[in-house]
C-alpha cells in the first residue's frame, strides 16, 4: 500500500456514496490507521451524482484539500460512466472497482484504460437479494477490502459490525454484513 | 485512558460540550454548527449531562441569554456560525465588556451575499475587535483540545473574559478523521468547578450588571477590558501547559513548523495550515528553506512572539480566508504588518493571498505557487502584488 491511499466514491444521492466512506474510514480506523472520510458538498439531491472520498495511511493525515488524484475509484452506480469522468485525475496505475453485471474486461474497454486495475461487481443483485433493497454501498465495501488488502476480511467484518450495530436494527446488520461477504467472495478481477 | 476515534469536527465539540457539562447552553442551529447543538440537545435529553438548555429564536437571544446566565453566576456556553454570529454583533461587545466567561465553538462559514454555507473566516474575523479571546483550531482534535482550554482560560481570574475557538465549517465539521478524547474524570478535573467571584445570584453580595456608563467612568471600564487581555497570553500557555500534562498534547500561542531556520514563511490559521505543512515537507525535500507559522491565538495578538519568530526571514506569505475590504488585504496580513513594523533589523518583505471564500478550495500546488513567489520576491527584490486572490476566477 501506498503512503496515503486516497480513494473517490462515485455514486447517486440515495446510493449511501458519504456512508460507504464513513464506514470504511471507522472501521478501518479501529484497526489503528489514520484516515479521512467526506463527501462532497454540494446540493444533496435524490438521483443526482455525488462524491465522496477516503484517504487511508499508517501516518497521521494533515491534508485538508480535496482529492484530486485518487489511485483508487469506487462507484456504485455504472449509468454514471460516460455521464461523469470516473478517471478524471487517477494515475495510470489506478484501480477502479465498478458496481456492474459486466466483466472486468468489458467495462475496462468502456471506461477505456490502457493500464491499472478493473474489478467488477454486480452489486445491486447482492443488494436486492441479501436486504431487498438497492443499497450498493455495503456490499461494495466488501470488494474494496478484497481488492485492496486494506484489512483481512474477518477484521473489516468485525470492525464494520460494531459500527453498524451503533445504527442500525440486529437483522438489518445481519444483512448488511452477508452482503459485505458475499461481495468478498463474487468480486471479479483480471487475473 | 483517552479514546482514539474516528469522528468529525462537530462531534467531537458536542462530545467535549458534554464533557464539560455546562450550567446553561442557550443556542440556535445554523449550518453548520446545527450539529454541535443537535448533538449536545440529545445529550441534556439523554440525562447525561445537567445543563439548563435553552432553546431560543434567534442567535442574538442565544447570545444575550448566555451573557444573562453568565452575570447570574453559570457556566455558560453557545455555539453558532456565519450569520449567526453576525446577528449576536451587538451582544458579543456586551459580554466582553462585562467580562462574562462564556465560552462558544464558533464554526467557520461565509457571510451573505450571495448566499453560502461554506467554510471561509469572515465571520469570526469580524468579531476580532469584540473583546473576545479567539483561539483557532487546524482540526478536530484540535478544536476539542482548544474548547476544554477555553473554559480555564475564559474563566481565569486575571483573564474573565469571553472566548470563541474556531474550526473550518464542512472541512472540519463535517469531515471524518481520528482524535483522541480524553476521559469525563479527567475533563472534568481539569477545568474544575466554575467559581465566580461576583455574581447576581450572590444575595448575600448584591452587585449592579451592565449599569449607565457615561463620560464619568465608561472609559476606565474599557480600559480594564483591555488590561484584562494584555494576561491573556501568559494564561494561555499555563493552562497549555497544564494540558500537556493530562493529553501529552502541546500547545502554545502559535504553531511554527519548521520555522526555526526557515527563510520563506506563510503564516495562516485553521484547516489550510495542514495542507501547507504538507507543502513545508515537499519543499525540504527540494532544498528550500520553507516554513510556517499558524496562529493559534489572534486575539489578544501574540505580537512579540509573533515578531521575535518571523524576524530574519527573507520573505512572509500571509494567507487569508477573510478580507477586510479595506484594499490593505485580510485581516491577519494587516495585523502581522503592523506587528512587524516593531521587527529589529531590515524590513521583511511580506506579501498577502486572500484564498478560500465560501469554500473554495486550495491545494498543495497553489500554496506550492506562493512560496515560488516569495523566492522570485528575493530573487529580484520587487513585490509585483501587495495583495494577490489566489484561485479565483479574475
Amino acid at each position: 500500500m501506498a503512503e496515503l491511499l486516497e480513494i473517490r466514491w462515485h455514486g447517486r444521492g440515495g446510493q449511501g456514496a458519504k456512508t460507504a466512506a464513513i464506514l470504511l474510514g471507522e472501521a478501518v480506523s479501529i484497526s489503528g490507521k489514520y484516515i479521512q472520510a467526506f463527501p462532497e458538498y454540494g446540493p444533496e439531491r435524490m438521483g443526482a451524482p455525488v462524491l465522496a472520498f477516503n484517504r487511508i495511511s499508517d501516518e497521521p493525515i494533515r491534508l485538508h484539500c480535496q482529492v484530486a488524484n485518487p489511485a483508487m475509484v469506487v462507484v456504485l452506480d455504472a449509468t454514471l460512466i460516460g455521464k461523469t469522468d470516473v478517471t478524471a485525475g487517477v494515475p495510470e496505475d489506478g484501480l477502479y472497482i465498478i458496481n456492474t453485471n459486466l466483466s472486468p474486461g468489458e467495462m475496462r474497454d468502456q471506461l477505456g484504460l490502457a493500464d491499472g486495475k478493473v474489478y467488477t461487481l454486480d452489486a445491486t443483485q447482492i443488494s436486492m437479494e441479501t436486504m431487498g433493497r438497492n443499497i450498493p454501498n455495503t456490499p461494495m465495501m466488501g470488494a474494496l477490502i478484497k481488492a485492496t488488502g486494506l484489512l483481512t476480511i474477518d477484521e473489516f467484518v468485525a470492525n464494520a459490525k460494531g459500527r453498524l450495530e451503533a445504527k442500525f436494527r440486529p437483522d438489518i446488520v445481519e444483512k448488511n454484513i452477508q452482503a459485505i461477504e458475499r461481495a468478498y467472495q463474487e468480486v471479479q478481477g483480471e487475473e | 485512558m483517552s479514546r482514539r476515534v474516528a469522528i468529525t469536527g462537530n462531534e467531537a465539540i458536542a462530545e467535549a460540550m458534554r464533557q464539560i457539562n455546562p450550567d446553561v447552553v442557550a443556542a440556535y442551529p445554523i449550518t453548520p454548527a446545527t450539529e454541535i447543538v443537535q448533538m449536545f440537545a440529545n445529550s441534556v435529553s439523554d440525562g447525561k449531562v445537567d445543563t439548563e438548555f435553552v432553546t431560543v429564536e434567534s442567535e442574538h437571544s442565544a447570545m444575550s441569554a448566555a451573557i444573562g446566565a453568565s452575570a447570574a453566576g453559570a457556566r455558560a456556553m453557545t455555539a453558532t456560525s456565519s450569520q449567526g454570529l453576525a446577528l449576536m454583533w451587538e451582544m458579543l461587545y456586551i459580554a466582553a465588556g462585562l467580562k462574562l466567561p462564556i465560552v462558544a465553538p464558533i464554526v467557520n462559514r461565509a457571510l451573505s451575499a450571495p448566499i453560502n454555507i461554506h467554510c471561509d473566516h469572515s465571520d469570526t474575523m469580524g468579531a476580532r475587535d469584540s473583546g473576545w479571546i479567539q483561539i483557532y483550531s487546524e482540526d478536530a482534535q484540535e478544536a476539542y483540545d482548544n474548547l476544554i482550554q477555553a473554559i480555564r482560560i475564559a474563566e481565569h481570574p486575571d483573564v474573565l473574559l469571553p472566548a470563541m475557538v474556531t474550526m473550518d465549517g464542512f472541512i472540519v465539521s463535517h469531515g471524518m478523521s481520528n482524535a483522541e478524547f480524553l476521559d469525563d474524570d479527567v475533563v472534568r478535573g481539569f477545568i474544575k468547578e466554575y467559581e465566580p467571584k461576583h455574581y447576581l445570584l450572590d444575595v448575600e453580595n448584591p452587585i449592579t450588571v451592565g449599569a449607565l456608563d457615561f463620560s464619568d467612568w465608561y472609559f476606565e471600564h474599557r480600559r480594564q477590558v483591555a488590561d484584562a487581555h494584555t494576561r491573556v497570553k501568559d494564561v494561555v500557555l499555563q493552562v497549555a501547559e497544564e494540558f500537556k500534562g493530562i493529553s501529552g498534547r502541546e500547545y502554545k500561542l502559535f504553531d511554527g513548523y519548521k520555522l526555526d531556520d526557515a527563510e520563506y514563511a506563510i503564516v495562516i490559521v485553521n484547516s489550510a495550515a495542514g495542507t501547507a505543512k504538507t507543502v513545508v515537507d515537499e519543499l525540504r525535500a527540494k532544498g528550500l528553506k520553507a516554513g510556517l507559522l499558524k496562529i493559534r491565538l489572534f486575539r489578544p495578538f501574540p505580537q512579540e512572539e509573533i515578531v521575535e519568530a518571523l524576524s530574519g526571514k527573507k520573505a512572509i506569505a500571509v494567507l487569508d480566508r477573510a478580507d477586510t475590504l479595506s484594499l490593505m488585504g485580510g485581516p491577519l496580513y494587516i495585523d502581522l504588518r503592523a506587528a512587524m513594523y516593531d521587527s529589529p533589523g531590515p524590513r521583511v518583505k511580506m506579501v498577502n493571498y486572500i484564498y478560500g471564500l465560501g469554500g473554495r478550495d486550495i491545494n498543495m500546488e497553489q500554496i506550492a505557487g506562493v512560496y515560488n513567489d516569495l523566492v522570485e520576491i528575493v530573487k529580484t527584490g520587487e513585490i509585483k502584488r501587495s495583495v494577490t486572490y489566489l484561485g479565483v476566477r479574475e
